[in-house]
């Protein structure tokens, strides 16, 4: 299987309204991180959560995002982060 | 309180203890006794699969990991390049394709969430605690997560990077925290004891050495 | 950037949300509790659940006032009912014919 991305690019999570069940929580869509680490591919659960195939299996990238970016009232350290996986398809370059 | 697992149900639920019962109390009972008579799976199948999930605990899986992760270099870089397989080379079956060891280290402090349900890695550590499942837990972590931090008594210094890992694909996480100062010399064994369920969810630090 | 600008996936979608402090007192499982939790394995393990995801789904579909107002393994009990259900190994007329009775035998024991 060919990554679309590699660790250390910076992308955008998805920002887009999907009516299916989906797991990209509302917190991080439309948000800016890095790829830090390509993981073993998985069916999508868009298609899983219906019984259908969920395939082809799609890389899943663990990107960090910055705390400060994510929430602008945040209260801890400007270096404090957070990482989430996210499926190939949900992720743009930058 | 929130409306969630902490509801008081303590329904013993016994033939012999009938109590008043939620609707979905019966609605998973019911399901219960219709999948066994329809042979989805036997009542000891049933049995065994509640023993196998109750099986699991900290001392015996994931504090030994953690604790020969602190002994042995060659196996903490074998848990960094695949921590499944690593971990399966001391007789523990991770339960997951891919997990991820998450290294606390001086300028990192480590953290697990699961905001969209309750994923976490079982079969390493057994049953998630209420508190992980509950809403409080879910929906602060990622935002104020030293502050949540701090009401486990985990103060984290200024200087150390909070990293929140949401777990909500098919990865299992597990927290290797820091090795408490003045253990040097201390057996696998020794070590194991001042891991904790909640430091390797990352909300806590290791026992310190002197409670052991 | 706050959250609040893009809408909620579902009524499980709270982070960042307020909430109060974290109740870290210990919850002892009821039998039931430990049924539903291993039935969701066992789903799994006979083919009957595809994928966990049908599991999330179901508990999602519950809605947010049904979410918010069910226990933890009250929702798992409706979602693995749902999940049968809908895989058509069980129907909503046998599980209510037989919660009904369950309910019944437990009042007249």
């Amino acid at each position: 299987m060919s990554a679309r991305f590699e660790v250390g690019q910076s992308v955008r999570i998805g920002d887009r309204t999907e009516p299916r069940h989906h797991r990209v929580p509302a917190y991080v869509k439309g948000r800016e991180g890095i790829v830090v680490c390509l993981c073993h591919p998985q069916g999508l659960p868009e298609e899983l959560a219906y019984r259908e195939s969920g395939e082809p299996k799609q890389t899943i990238y663990r990107v960090r995002v910055s705390q400060p970016h994510l929430w602008s009232s945040y209260q801890g350290e400007a270096h404090d982060n957070l990482e989430i996986e996210i499926h190939e398809s949900w992720l743009d370059p930058l | 309180m929130t409306h969630d697992h902490t509801t008081p149900h303590r329904h013993p639920n016994q033939p012999d203890h009938p109590e008043p019962s939620s609707s979905y109390e019966l609605l998973g009972v019911a399901l219960n006794e219709l999948l066994i008579e329809k042979g989805i799976y036997s009542a000891d199948e049933l049995r065994t699969q509640i023993e196998e999930i109750e099986s699991v605990n900290v001392d015996s899986h994931g504090a030994q990991i953690v604790a020969k992760a602190w002994l042995d270099e060659d196996f903490l870089t074998a848990l960094r390049a695949d921590a499944a397989d690593a971990i399966r080379s001391l007789g523990i079956d991770p339960g997951y394709t891919e997990i991820m060891a998450l290294e606390n280290t001086p300028e990192v402090h480590n953290v697990v969430v699961c905001t969209l349900c309750s994923c976490y890695p079982r079969w390493l550590l057994g049953r998630p605690p209420a508190w992980y499942k509950s809403k409080a837990y879910r929906a602060r972590v990622v935002r104020e997560p030293r502050a949540v931090l701090a009401e486990f008594g985990n103060d984290i210094a200024t200087d150390v990077q909070v990293r929140v890992h949401d777990s909500n694909a098919e990865l299992r996480y597990v927290v290797i925290p820091l090795r408490p100062k003045g253990t040097e010399g201390w057996t696998q064994a020794q070590l194991a004891r001042l891991v904790t369920r909640d430091s390797m969810i990352g909300v806590t630090q290791a026992k310190a050495a002197t409670a052991s | 950037m706050t959250s609040g600008e893009t809408p909620r996936i579902g009524p499980h979608d709270f982070a960042g949300l307020d909430a109060g402090p974290v109740d870290t007192s210990q919850h002892d499982l009821a039998q039931w509790e430990r049924v539903v939790d291993a039935i969701i394995y066992l789903l799994g393990k006979k083919g009957v659940m595809k994928d966990v995801a049908e599991f999330r789904r179901h508990i999602e579909d519950l809605g947010p006032d049904v979410y918010e107002r069910l226990s933890y393994y009250e929702r798992w009990a409706a979602s693995a009912a749902a999940t049968c259900v809908e895989a058509g190994v069980v129907t909503r007329e046998e599980l209510d014919a037989r919660a009904a009775e369950i309910a019944k035998r437990s009042e007249a024991s």
